[in-house]
């Protein structure tokens, strides 16, 4: 190549794998430009035209913050998230802490059942909801005569959806760590309780501030829920909503994503914060802890398990009820007719789109995540551009879907935009899916990577291993559990997928998810509920096996581990 | 920039087996015989409709896209520069009088035009869209849950008013929702400004929350998660097709509708079928499948209406004028959000 040629720059001497390294963070630097930054900057200034698309300046700003609702709304969104990521936190730690630190049987079937919230489409965890606590629901009296449909509907639906992802990346932090610790611990006759606040605590401090903020931003920047199960408790989110399909005002819109920004900003600075602080936790002689039976500690992490597996089945067979009763709730007869779907553009093609475009995206965003964390952690030079690309990849999570649609919609509608040929194809909705997930993708790429001491690299770059090599021998399989998570993690995600797709899908790509909305507009909310549970029965045995092949993969790569709690 | 001939014939073929690869994906192509129409219509609706005109024209392969209102009108207007369907269909006189204004309709008169009134076209000659059905706004009651609250059956919009129905009644929100709007438009127009704002301040006293989609409040009354659910009629027919216990009533001064519309979009790839898909919207055929879908109908057909739709429906629409409607949407849903949105918690 033509680089090894061109002296190096400043005193930096740049080996091989440097440049490689070099020339990847551009490559991901114009992924990003395309897939990101050009869409969601499009949308967002149009937050500075009027309607005519005249720059107007901050004329939009002014009008909105005399807009009475807003400051509701904005402590409103405040309130449910904060509330949301306070639950979910204490309640997916736990779970993690359980599935990676005890010893407690059928770990493997509560791994799969966290995830079981992130097989349905939204509308499905809904009509659940309301089945169950809704005015004429079976538990209505649980909630002592308040109503589901407002911030009690958004906080729980919000639980229940961010679950998954929290004990996706708990598990993560808490698997890496360092057996040699509580053995310390346990020599000199630590309490449990100690050395939970003093190893295990520290240890997954950094995974567990990355969930809060997730968390948190999730359930600030989701529109689905709160339209669905809301009623009028307005929420940033919702007033996108209101802006953009109730009056087609775009500026107002982009102006309200803008307010919804700055928390994400924030939310930035405090990674960046933490980082600074946090070491690797897994040093090159680090011994994989292997929790050991404890009795009576194991039994009470089986009751909790079995608690949240139990209310996790008790909406998603809600939901299959609802697919299968004649009317709810005055005619509870069983029925299969709500499985014919005979509307235009609801059917069995929906469904194949969608497979497609899960495995599409899975595989993508698996490898795009992995290499894009690896750049941002691993590598000697370039601090900059390492930092802006991590910078980069946890934008995704600040936009909300239905902004990040929009921006790619009048993107690839720009007539100067030779991408155009993109629009309506899955290619598209794949992109614009891999972009809305990145974030959470790249962060648990990232909280295994950074359990990996630096001094791998500088092992293998001392022993002229070269930097491809190392990465395939030594990086992948030892984060293998971490890819396989974020695969499957993604192909649930795309068969569920919404906000941004509702804008994106063409003639002949339309998905099962939003064939699950079409049907609801129509008014047949059991037939929408069936959809739904068609997705759910897909998801399921692709998670099976998923499970198979992961058992089998982490056999192989995993020995390791093993050999250590055999120690 | 003297590059190897090799390479560059390599490139070439390379570029060449993208742009192929491209084409192949390209979703939005025209093709003659082969149209895309947006259209803002019920799943079940359009599958009917289309029917109907695949039987008439055969040789045309019309590409739906569906999607609620909102949706195909940002999609619309993100479009603009570079629009990529032929036609419009079903789409609400508000939103389309408003695409209209943009300059993103184009002109055509389709045969038979003589058959429609005056107040189902657009103002302009050839009209820019023409009307095809419309429907208006009901109350859909629940009668199990009015029973058990001992609730009676709203004769006057003002019953709804009354401290009876407090907590008792959904609505669409006007701000996210065109049948949200509708209502409100109609109350105005019916009562005059002054005294449709005292009705709602009284009404939204009793309002259990302002839903995003028009149809949801009739489903909640359906579900009997509410008692009154302020609606569309054609939901509550279908509802009751399913077994609801719905009563839909339509209260004594009248009530505000709304009407569907077609047009051809500028920059259509095929205008040819896409006239001819103008011509039969207007059709005889076209009416008659309307007929058995919507209340009311661009022009009488003689027709069999679903026997769940209230009776007197179509004599209680108002003299609507759709043009006022347009004009004042964003004044009147301001001062909507001003009185009511920013308090539209949940009341017990």
């Amino acid at each position: 190549m033509s680089a090894v040629a061109l002296p190096a720059l400043r005193r930096v001497v740049r080996d091989r794998d440097d440049w490689l390294v070099l020339g990847l963070i551009l490559a991901f630097g114009v992924f990003f430009l395309v897939a990101l930054v050009l869409p969601v900057g499009i949308m967002l200034s149009r937050s500075l035209q009027d309607t005519a698309g005249n720059f107007v300046g901050l004329a939009n700003y002014r009008t909105y913050f005399a807009t009475p609702a807003l400051l509701q709304s904005i402590a409103n969104s405040f309130f449910v998230a904060a509330l949301s990521t306070l639950i979910v936190v204490v309640l997916a730690f736990i779970y993690a802490y359980a599935l990676t630190r005890s010893h407690m049987p059928f770990r493997t079937f509560f791994k799969v059942i966290a995830f079981v919230p992130l097989l349905m489409p939204g509308l499905l965890k809904a009509i659940a909801l309301v089945y169950w606590f809704g005015n004429q629901g079976v538990l209505k009296s649980a909630l002592f005569g308040a109503s589901i449909y407002g911030p009690i509907g958004i906080v729980s639906a919000s639980v229940l959806w961010t679950f998954p992802h929290a004990v996706m990346i708990l598990s993560t932090a808490l698997l890496m760590s360092d057996a040699r610790l509580y053995e310390s611990a346990e020599a000199l006759k630590t309490s449990r309780l100690r050395t939970f606040r003093l190893v295990t605590l520290p240890a997954v401090r950094y995974g567990l501030i990355s969930t809060a903020i997730f968390v948190f931003i999730q359930v600030l920047t989701d529109f689905g829920i709160p339209k669905v199960i809301g009623g009028g408790y307005n929420v940033l989110a919702t007033d996108i909503y209101k802006e953009v399909v109730g009056q087609q005002n775009f500026a107002m819109g982009a102006v309200v994503s803008v307010v919804l920004l700055i928390p994400a900003v924030a939310a930035f600075i405090i990674d960046r914060i933490v980082t600074g602080r946090q070491v690797a936790q897994l040093s090159a002689r680090a011994v994989p802890y292997a929790p050991k039976p404890s009795p009576a500690f194991d039994r009470a992490m089986l009751i909790y398990c079995s608690v949240i597996t139990v209310l996790t089945l008790a909406v998603i067979g809600m939901a299959q009820f609802a697919a299968v009763v004649k009317f709810w709730p005055y005619n509870l007869q069983f029925t299969l007719a709500h499985y014919s779907f005979d509307v235009e553009g609801v059917g069995w093609d929906n469904f194949g789109n969608s497979l497609i475009l899960a495995f599409s995206v899975a595989t993508l965003g698996c490898v795009l995540s992995f290499v894009s964390a690896y750049l941002v952690e691993k590598p000697r030079h370039d601090q900059k551009a390492r930092q802006v690309l991590h910078m980069v990849a946890l934008i995704p999570m600040a936009i909300p879907g239905l902004v990040l649609g929009l921006g790619y919609l009048l993107f690839v509608n720009s007539p100067s935009n030779p991408l155009g040929f993109l629009y309506g194809t899955l290619a598209l909705l794949a992109l614009s899916t891999v972009s809305h997930y990145y974030t959470v993708i790249h962060l648990t790429a990232i909280t295994a990577l950074k359990q990996m001491d630096r001094e791998f690299e500088s092992v293998a770059a001392s022993l002229k291993v070269s930097l491809v090599k190392s990465f395939f021998r030594v990086t992948v399989p030892v984060c293998a559990p971490a890819i396989l998570d974020i695969w499957i993690y993604l192909f649930l995600n795309s068969m569920t997928t919404v906000s941004a797709a509702i804008f994106l899908y063409g003639i002949h790509t339309k998905l099962a998810s939003i064939a699950v909305i079409h049907l609801d507009e129509a008014g047949r909310l059991a037939s929408a509920a069936a959809m739904g549970m068609l997705i759910v029965y897909a998801c399921v045995v692709v998670r099976l096996v998923h499970v198979f092949v992961s058992s089998r993969v982490l056999l192989r790569t995993q020995r390791w581990r093993a050999t250590a709690s055999a120690s | 920039m003297n590059l190897p001939q090799l390479q560059s014939g390599r490139t070439l073929r390379f570029a060449r087996a993208v742009l192929l690869a491209g084409f192949a994906a390209l979703s939005f192509a025209a093709k003659a015989g082969e149209i895309t129409v947006y259209a803002a219509v019920e799943a079940d609706n359009l599958k009917f409709f289309g029917d109907a005109f695949t039987k008439a024209h055969p040789g045309i392969k019309v590409n739906w896209v569906r999607d609620s209102t909102g949706i195909i009108h940002a999609r619309l207007l993100a479009e603009k520069d570079n629009p990529r369907a032929d036609a419009i269909f079903g789409m609400s006189v508000t939103n389309t009088i408003a695409l209209e204004g943009m300059g993103l309709l184009q002109p055509y008169e389709p045969k038979g035009l003589d058959k429609i009134g005056a107040l189902y076209r657009s103002k302009t000659n050839p009209p820019n869209w023409t009307g095809l059905y419309g429907w208006g706004s009901v109350v859909c009651f629940n009668t199990i849950e009015a029973k058990k609250s001992n609730l009676q059956k709203p004769v006057v919009w003002a019953d709804l008013g009354e401290p009876a129905y407090k907590g008792k009644i959904t609505m669409p929100n006007p701000a996210s929702s065109g049948t949200g709007y509708l209502m409100v438009s109609g109350w105005i127009q019916m009562f005059g400004e002054e005294k449709a704002w005292a009705f709602m301040d009284k009404l939204h006293q009793n309002i259990a929350a302002y839903s995003h989609s028009g149809s949801k409040p009739c489903e909640q009354a359906a579900a009997g998660e509410y008692v009154v659910g302020l609606s569309l009629p054609l939901r509550g027919a279908r509802l009751k097709e399913q077994g609801a216990p719905l009563d839909l009533v339509i209260p004594k001064e009248g009530t505000g509708w709304e009407m569907q519309v077609a047009g051809i979009l500028k920059g259509a790839k095929n205008i040819a079928d896409a006239r001819t898909f103008m011509d039969w919207t207007v059709s005889q055929s076209a009416m008659e499948a309307y007929g058995r879908r919507a209340e009311v109908t661009a022009y009488a057909v003689n027709v069999p209406r679903s026997e769940h739709l209230p009776a007197d429906l179509v004599p209680k629409m108002i003299k609507n004028d759709f043009d006022w409607a347009a004009k004042n949407q964003s004044r009147v849903i301001a001062e909507w959000r001003k009185r009511y949105d920013a308090k539209t918690e949940p009341k017990k």
